[in-house]
Formats: C-alpha cells, sequence, structure tokens
C-alpha cells in the first residue's frame, strides 16, 4: 500500500512537472503569469481527442502535431499580447488580469464548438501503434494491460506519460544549456534589462519561450484524458492551479526544480489521498502556502520574492 | 457616493426584480474592497472571496449555534474575516503574482476546510447552511446598502486622507515611502484588514440576504474575480471607477449572461484583454487624460 502509493506519486509528479514546465519557462523568461495556461492544455487535450475521434489516429502522435502546432500559434500569440503588456506600469498584476482574459476567450470558444460534455479516449488507445511496433519486433503480440513497476502493477497509460514528461524535461534542459538559444533564454532569465543591452534580440527569445511554454501545455493536454479523468473546456482552471503548486514548490527558472516540485506535489498527493482522504484536496494549496511563506525562492531558487 | 446609496436605497420601490439590486449591491461592495487593498497597495487579492465566505459563515454559524440576532451576528461576520485577514497578514510579505497566488490557494484552503465532511457538525460541511429562522430580504437589503455606504466612505477617506496618501506612496515606492517616515508594514496591514472587513460585511449580509447556500457559493472563486474585474474596468483608486465598472459589466452581464453564458464570457474575455492592453488605468483614465480631476 505504501509501496504502490509512493510509486503512483511519483508517475503522477512526473506528469505534473510536465504540466508545470511550460508555465515556469513563460514565467521565468517574461515574468508574466499566463493564467491561460491551463486552457491551452485543455486545447492539447481536444487536439488528441479529434484525431483519435475523426481518424482513429493513436494519441501519441498528437503529441508532435500538437507540439508543432501550439508553438506555432505561440509565437504570433505572443507578439499580439506581450509587447503592449511589458510596456504597461505594472506588467506582472496586468498579465494576470490579461491572461484570465484570454482563458476566458478561450474557454468560451471551445464551449461554443466543442458543447459541454465530458469526452474521453480509452486508456488502451494510448501507444497503440507503439505496442504493435514492439510486438512485430518481439515476434509476438504486447497485451496492453498494465505494466509492472518494482512488483506494483499500474496503468500503461501513467507509466507513458512518466516517460514522456521526462523526455519533455530533458529537451528543455537540452534546449536552455546545450543551445544556443537557450543560452540568450537563460541570459534574459536572469537579467532582462541587460540583456537587451548586450543587443540580445528579447522579444525574439521569449516569443521562442511563449511557443515552447504553451507546447508544453498542449502535450500534458495529450495525457490529460488519461491521468486527469474526461475532458471539457472548463477543465482549464484547475490545470492552471495545479501547475502553479508545481512550479512555486519548485522553483523558477529551472526545469530541475519543476521536476522536483512535481515530484513532492505527486508524492505527497498520493500519501493523503490513501491515508486521509478527506482532506486531500486541501494539501496542494496547504503545501503551496507553507512553501511560500518558509521557502519563498522554493526548494532549489535562488531568487528572492519578498515585497 | 450619496446619488448611488440614495439611488440603491430607493429603487427597490420602483424596481421588482431584488435579487438583482442585491447582487449589485454585494458587487458595488466587494469592488471598492478589491479598490482598498489593489488601488491603494497594488497587492491583487485573487482570494479575496475568502474574506467573503468567512464573513457569511461567521454570520451563520453566530446564528446557527447560537441564535444570535442577525445584526448582532454580522458583527461575528466582521470579525471572523478579519481574523483570517490577521492569519493571512504574512502574505502580505509576497510581492506581485506570488501574493495573488498564495491569496488564492489561501481562499481555497478555507473553502476546503469549511466544507470538509469531518466538521459537519459545527459547518454543516459540503451540504450547506440554511438560516431560514432570521430570513428578511428586506432588512438585509438595507443592511446591504449601508455596508456599501460604509465602503464607499473607506475609499473617500482614503482619497482625501494622509493615510491614503501614505499608502499610495507604499504602492509607489515601499522603500522611498519608508525614508520619508511612513510605517510601510502597519499601513500595509490597515489596509489589508480595512478591505477584509469590508468583504466579511458583504458576506454576512449575503448569507443573510439568501439564507440558504453551500460552500462553493460564498467561496466561488468568481467573486473575487468579478469583483476585480469590475473594478480594473472602471479604475482602480478613484471613487467613481469600481462604481462604472460594476454598473456597466455587472449589467452587460445580467442582460446577457443567464441565456447564453458562453458569448458572454467570450465578450467578456475579450473585453479584458482590450482594457489591458489599451486603457491600463481603466475607463476613467479616458476622462483623466483630457485633464479632468475624478474623485
Amino acid at each position: 500500500m505504501l509501496i504502490y502509493s509512493l510509486l503512483s506519486g511519483v508517475l503522477f509528479g512526473l506528469y505534473f512537472s510536465l504540466i508545470g514546465l511550460g508555465l515556469n519557462l513563460v514565467f521565468g523568461v517574461m515574468r508574466i503569469v499566463n493564467l491561460a495556461h491551463g486552457d491551452f492544455l485543455m486545447l492539447g487535450a481536444y487536439c488528441a481527442f479529434w484525431m483519435y475521434t475523426l481518424f482513429g489516429v493513436d494519441p501519441v502522435y498528437a503529441i508532435p502535431v500538437a507540439f508543432v502546432l501550439f508553438a506555432l500559434i505561440g509565437l504570433p500569440l505572443y507578439y499580439a499580447l506581450v509587447p503592449r503588456l511589458l510596456a504597461a506600469r505594472d506588467p506582472e498584476m496586468l498579465s494576470i488580469i490579461l491572461f484570465f482574459g484570454l482563458s476566458q476567450v478561450i474557454e468560451a470558444l471551445s464551449t461554443i464548438a466543442f458543447g459541454t460534455s465530458e469526452q474521453s479516449i480509452p486508456g488502451s488507445e494510448l501507444g497503440r501503434s507503439l505496442r504493435a511496433f514492439v510486438g512485430w519486433l518481439a515476434g509476438h503480440d504486447i497485451e496492453s494491460g498494465p505494466i509492472e513497476v518494482f512488483g506494483q502493477s499500474f496503468p500503461s497509460a501513467w507509466v507513458m506519460s512518466a516517460i514522456a514528461s521526462l523526455v519533455a524535461v530533458a529537451f528543455v534542459y537540452f534546449y536552455l544549456y546545450r543551445t544556443r538559444t537557450g543560452y540568450l533564454t537563460r541570459a534574459v532569465m536572469s537579467r532582462r534589462d541587460e540583456a537587451l543591452a548586450t543587443g540580445i534580440d528579447v522579444h525574439r527569445i521569449s516569443a521562442i519561450a511563449f511557443g515552447i511554454g504553451i507546447a508544453l501545455a498542449s502535450i500534458g493536454g495529450v495525457f490529460a484524458p488519461f491521468m486527469l479523468g474526461s475532458i471539457t473546456p472548463a477543465m482549464g482552471v484547475d490545470a492552471t492551479v495545479t501547475s502553479f503548486a508545481v512550479i512555486v514548490v519548485g522553483s523558477l527558472g529551472s526545469p530541475l526544480g519543476t521536476v522536483l516540485g512535481g515530484l513532492v506535489y505527486g508524492v505527497s498527493y498520493m500519501l493523503v489521498q490513501t491515508y486521509l482522504s478527506s482532506w486531500a484536496n486541501l494539501l496542494p494549496y496547504l503545501l503551496l502556502i507553507g512553501i511560500l511563506l518558509v521557502r519563498p525562492s522554493g526548494l532549489l531558487g535562488k531568487r528572492v520574492r519578498l515585497a | 457616493m450619496a446619488p448611488v446609496t440614495a439611488a440603491f436605497a430607493i429603487l427597490p420601490s420602483v424596481y421588482s426584480n431584488h435579487l438583482l439590486l442585491f447582487n449589485f449591491v454585494v458587487f458595488l461592495t466587494l469592488a471598492q474592497g478589491v479598490n482598498v487593498i489593489y488601488g491603494f497597495t497594488g497587492y491583487l487579492p485573487f482570494g479575496y472571496v475568502g474574506f467573503f465566505g468567512a464573513g457569511a459563515y461567521g454570520f451563520s454559524l453566530l446564528v446557527m449555534h447560537l441564535h444570535a440576532p442577525p445584526v448582532l451576528a454580522l458583527g461575528a461576520a466582521g470579525v471572523s474575516a478579519v481574523a483570517l485577514g490577521l492569519l493571512l497578514t504574512p502574505l502580505l510579505r509576497l510581492s506581485g503574482a506570488y501574493f495573488s497566488i498564495a491569496n488564492l490557494a489561501a481562499s481555497l484552503a478555507v473553502l476546503h476546510f469549511i466544507s470538509n465532511p469531518n466538521l459537519e457538525p459545527i459547518t454543516r460541511g459540503p451540504y450547506g447552511v440554511s438560516l431560514s429562522g432570521v430570513f428578511n430580504p428586506d432588512l438585509a437589503y438595507s443592511i446591504a446598502v449601508a455596508v456599501m455606504a460604509f465602503a464607499l466612505i473607506v475609499v473617500v477617506y482614503l482619497r482625501n486622507s494622509r493615510f491614503g496618501l501614505a499608502l499610495q506612496a507604499v504602492r509607489e515606492d515601499a522603500v522611498s515611502a519608508a525614508s520619508a517616515g511612513v510605517d510601510v508594514v502597519r499601513v500595509r496591514v490597515y489596509a489589508w484588514l480595512i478591505s477584509s472587513v469590508i468583504a466579511g460585511f458583504a458576506g454576512g449580509v449575503y448569507a443573510w440576504y439568501v439564507s440558504v447556500f453551500y460552500p462553493e457559493t460564498v467561496f466561488g472563486s468568481d467573486y473575487s474575480i468579478f469583483a476585480i474585474v469590475f473594478a480594473l474596468f472602471g479604475g482602480v483608486s478613484t471613487i467613481i471607477g469600481p462604481i462604472v465598472g460594476v454598473v456597466l459589466l455587472y449589467g452587460v452581464y445580467n442582460f446577457i449572461g443567464f441565456s447564453t453564458p458562453q458569448y458572454f464570457q467570450l465578450i467578456y474575455g475579450a473585453l479584458i484583454i482590450l482594457l489591458v492592453l489599451f486603457l491600463p488605468q481603466g475607463l476613467i483614465s479616458f476622462v483623466k487624460r483630457r485633464g479632468v480631476d475624478v474623485p
């Protein structure tokens, strides 16, 4: 029981860090709060859902499609909203309200387009084609049953989204620490005005980070039907709050901090769920406030957030 | 201020939809409460509804368990909101978005605490509160108008006093304000508690007026967000800005919001985006830019 809840906490924790990753990147680079983060996740979930329903496509293939699609949406969206916002007197506060407005628009449009009924994708569909491929290599069929991890069995979708999250974290880490654009991105993160003064095209760097941020949210959305339950246009708000809890527990700017935040969140959520289930939904909020007050810069943070 | 109070005191005898008028009064009060904390100190309270809910439950607990008369219970509503405000003062150490998010988390934590089934003997848990014994919408409406007048008086005071000036100085630049002799921490805490007591009274009178409600009703994030958007739409740190915002936006909401909520949501979201991008100081800044001084 204890081992089961610990391990499922780790699997969910990795998924939660995938959800928080994009938000962390956007906040770290632009110092703006993307309250519409969860709504991009919702759109990613619908992207996978429609690809599955209309063409019977394995949701695994929705990952690259969603990534490219949302990165391309993110670039013009950045130029439409953010430069004007950053020119205002109090961009950090106004961004909360601006992106709240954006989240309302997205939610309203998706309600008009998709209706309010709950949709889902059967869990066995995720990775169907991968299984077929592995089965062809191994010479026999692979069942879509649960996967054993350390003697405990979990739905295969949980394990697959945990693996996808690890890949996404590795991708962001590689981008930030091993590419030239990532190097410039880190420069903008640490000192925006000095980065501007040294001739870095701050808006181009930020636009790319914004695109990657919402593309990561949409990937989180592809797995949402398997991890968060059925999808509706209104699911974005909860996803946003969860991602905030995750990135605040971790710390800003570093993808590893987000992973740590996700793991702390996931494991403590599962533990409370198992042993004190009636108080479980209180936990994320208390964790969030507690961490903010005790260690305002997050578990791995260097920055100070005090007034 | 006097015209608004007078208008809402007289309107019930002219216009028959009392609930709608009552909601207007509640939002006018909450928008002014947000104005006190956001307009004058720059802290954006995303979990402002926590005080509203605390007020509603403070009122209900006294009425349910001690059978207190409603007016006395209203005092308890204010006290419980201030108690929550005091409990949350450490949040004021956080800056910017961190404060807003921690405040949102705090209001959700209070919601989940109160609606916990284990507390059913005390708060009725998730099953909601029923106060049919003290049901008296006419009196509750009058008191709500009085609470709104109180909120307006507070904002008028802040606009015209040394204390309000000190708050605005701290909002602009805390370090300079401190070196000019303003006790930064103290004025912030005062503003925070004042705005919490306004929401607490509003919550108490709301509980009295509707008399049957669930935890999700009085802790719904819609209250915080509506109040913030209304205040910002009109223009914060003025007296009439939030009033204009509530009358226009909540008016639109009641006009189309009930029949086609998603279209209202769309218009409302688009309005917010345009507002932040083009008029970040609210509608009032239209007039202000032309050199007219707005109270």
